[in-house]
């Protein structure tokens, strides 16, 4: 099962490096990692997915827990939560099918951020599964190029962490 | 001290922040960037050991540690000096020791540039220290003293490192030491929960086969007291860990030995037959209980420890209860009553009858196991630091420990070399006690230069060497699994123990028959002064019962029969 966990860790050197680490170490899988500051600038969020069963959570949950910069964590999955992540594709085009990826853009809510002459480049914001599924539309053009971001989330409603 | 603010080096602070911490004792070995630190340490209050190795230093804080529950503090060089460290933290980090190592570093100018003597050792120890830190600001540095300190040794104790680059050591701060600790992402939960230990005694309300297993967190928290107290109120019998020998006095009736791999015949039974297996500051090793799938699998499991992530980690909890095992077992008490264990206490006596630990002893070669019963005979108080592989598990076998704190010994990574080293540190930490370094002549030749130390600062410690001529653990493991291939595992004739001892001014004795063992120990005992023995013992003695790897624990065997 696929867990979206959210880390609140000291805004401190090295403390990438130490929840990492501790994922390979231990074995544990990490499908998507994203981190940056937030409101008060001394902690950082990390939101982390993690696929396996209960007892591998558990024991994620418990590790990360002992980290002495990890503040706290909590698995979203558990409540509900939205979650997103954003993703820059560049993709072949040219004048023939310009007008098709557009069009394709413009279903998925998602911006053309830079024109060339023989590609354009794609800003698309989703859960997985909406990036999965423009980028499967787009493969057919030909996907020069892709970053994506990472998932982020928040739990649902006025309640924060 | 806080507002009155002196100024001073990063090196001076040093030193405050080691006497605001109460160090009284730092192993250590000088190099380049610890040139300032080195400097104050000269006309320091404090007592520093010059070893002959960096690994020495480290383990012989540990030892230092674990005799007398204090912090054990190492100092080392950037570089070689701080890699060889390594080893040492990382067994502090599996045996849960409290430890702070400091190590020097570059100038923080030069970090990253692959300077003389540079190594990434904050990198490096990550996965093996409880926390660490890399001292960017001189300012920051008596804070993070007083940090290391405090996560060493609260909580789940383990090794922290304090890396300091050599600007660090020059720079002046205003030195204030701080009285408290801010860590919001530090906060050890030390009450056990009522509920659960509610729990727990209902679910010991009707037990008829309670089995108590403790281990280090019993050492750790000082709990050995209430350990006592609990077991006879409940009627229960108890077994300890390696690394929880000394917890519960051997001679107590209730008391069932080792269990696991080398354990005892009836510790193994007992515990595959209970019906409420206690766990007090255990990690279920898998020395302990072989296959997973197959331990205590008819009891309902009572754990309490102060890590929750050794909660449920290997086997399936029923209750845990998370905190500091003598807090939790002081009030535990209070909620139970004595459970109904006579057919249960029959039952295991008759074990005891049927299985005793044995040895077949002989008088014309040594047996080692005659050598702990003779040294048990002689010092029956001493401290037993040991260092790994047959000759640890006889001295768990064969020692009787009557308190806490006098079996010292590297349970969870298994380093040889360990024990020379971690009894100096233990036998200054207790000069009160005798000191006796059960050794191999494998695992002595790993770090005996520091033959010199000792002989240098006239530490007594008796290093009873167990000469075999084997690797003899893995010589025991070829000679059952490996038809008695013997690769690489012979070393007889390695070196003239007696003349090692005496080239570097320590007594030395040698050994041959078993009727001179005695005699041997009391001269080591009435020299008071380092002592080296040299015991010619048996070459091809097992370590028996056994548990071969990945069977049930009730699935031990006598090996005396097979050699």
């Amino acid at each position: 099962m696929r867990h979206t966990l959210a880390v609140l860790v000291e805004n401190k050197y090295g403390v990438l490096a130490r929840v990492s680490g501790l994922f390979s170490r231990r074995g544990f899988n990490i499908d998507s990692l994203a981190v940056g500051i937030t409101e008060d600038p001394t902690i950082s969020r990390m939101t982390i997915i993690v696929s396996g069963d209960d007892h591998v959570l558990e024991q994620v949950m418990k590790q990360l827990n002992k980290l002495i910069d990890v503040i706290r964590v909590i698995d979203l999955s558990s409540e509900e939560f939205v979650e997103r992540e954003l993703a820059l594709i560049k993709v072949n085009a040219d004048a023939n099918n310009r007008a098709e990826i557009i069009q394709i853009v413009d279903i998925f809510r998602a911006r053309i951020i830079d024109v060339a002459s023989k590609s354009v480049t794609i800003e698309v914001t989703g859960d997985i599964e909406k990036i999965k599924a423009i980028q499967t539309l787009l493969k057919p053009f030909g996907i020069k190029e892709m970053a994506r971001t990472g998932i982020v989330a928040l739990k649902r409603g006025s309640k924060s962490l | 001290m806080a507002g009155k603010a002196e100024r001073m080096t990063g090196a001076r602070a040093f030193v405050e922040c080691l006497y605001r911490e109460n160090v009284e004792i730092i192993f250590g070995y000088p190099g380049g960037v610890l040139l300032p630190i080195y400097d104050e340490l000269y006309d320091a209050h404090l007592y520093h050991l010059l070893v002959r190795h960096e690994q020495a230093a480290v383990h012989a804080a540990e030892g230092y540690a674990r005799a007398t529950g204090k912090v054990g503090v190492c100092l080392a060089t950037s570089g070689p000096g701080a890699t060889n460290l390594v080893t040492g933290i990382a067994n502090a980090y599996m045996d849960s020791v409290p430890m702070v190592a400091f190590t020097g570093q570059v100038p923080s100018s030069m970090l990253g540039n692959d300077a003389f003597q540079e190594a990434d050792i904050t990198g490096i120890t990550m996965p093996i220290t409880k926390h660490n830190y890399l001292v960017q600001d001189v300012k920051d540095l008596p804070r993070i003293i007083k940090e290391a300190f405090h996560i060493a040794s609260t909580g789940r104790p383990g090794p922290v490192l304090v890396d300091i680059p050599k600007d660090i050591t020059t720079d002046e701060l205003d030195f204030v030491y701080p009285d408290t600790v801010e860590l919001r992402g530090y906060k050890p939960t030390f009450k056990g929960n009522v509920q659960q230990i509610k729990r727990a005694a209902s679910v010991l309300k009707g037990s008829k086969r309670p089995v108590i297993y403790a281990g280090g967190g019993v050492i750790g928290s000082e709990a050995s007291k209430e350990l006592l107290a609990f077991a006879e109120k409940i009627k229960a019998p108890v077994t300890t860990t390696l690394t929880g020998i000394g917890g519960f006095p051997n001679d107590n009736e209730l008391y069932l030995g080792m269990p696991g791999m080398h354990g005892t015949k009836y510790a193994n039974y007992a515990i595959q037959e209970s019906d409420v297996l206690i766990a007090v500051g255990v990690r279920f090793d898998d020395r302990v209980i072989g296959k997973a799938t197959s331990f205590a699998p008819n009891a309902k499991v009572i754990h309490i420890d102060i890590d929750p992530a050794e909660i449920s980690k290997i086997i399936k909890v029923d209750v845990p209860i998370v905190g500091d095992a003598k807090h939790i077992l002081a009030s535990l008490i209070d909620h139970v009553s004595e459970c109904n264990t006579k057919d249960w206490l029959d039952k295991i006596a008759t074990w005891k009858r049927d299985f005793p630990l044995f040895y077949v002893n002989r008088d014309d070669v040594i047996k080692p196991q005659y050598i702990l019963e003779q040294i048990n005979e002689v010092c029956p108080d001493a401290i037993i630091v040991t260092e790994v592989g047959q000759h640890q598990m006889w001295a768990a076998q064969y020692f009787k420990y009557k308190e806490p704190r006098t079996f010292i010994s590297s349970g969870g990574l298994g380093t040889m070399g360990y024990g020379f080293p971690a009894a100096i540190g233990a036998k200054l930490g207790r000069p009160d006690k005798i000191v006796v370094d059960v050794s191999g002549d494998g695992s002595f030749q790993m770090n005996s230069q520091e033959m010199a130390t000792i002989v240098q600062n006239n530490i007594p410690i008796i290093i009873a060497i167990f000469n075999n001529g084997y690797l003899g653990m893995v010589r025991q493991w070829q000679a059952l699994f490996f038809e008695h291939r013997y690769s690489h595992t012979t070393i007889e004739n390695s070196v003239d123990f007696v003349k090692l001892a005496e080239a570097y001014g320590a007594m030395g004795i040698r050994v041959t028959k078993p009727s001179e063992v005695k005699a041997a120990i009391e001269k080591a005992v009435e020299a008071n002064g380092p002592v080296l023995i040299d015991f010619i013992i048996e070459r091809e003695e097992n370590v028996s019962p056994m548990v071969p790897a990945g069977a049930a624990i009730n699935e031990i065997l006598d090996l005396e029969d097979i050699q």
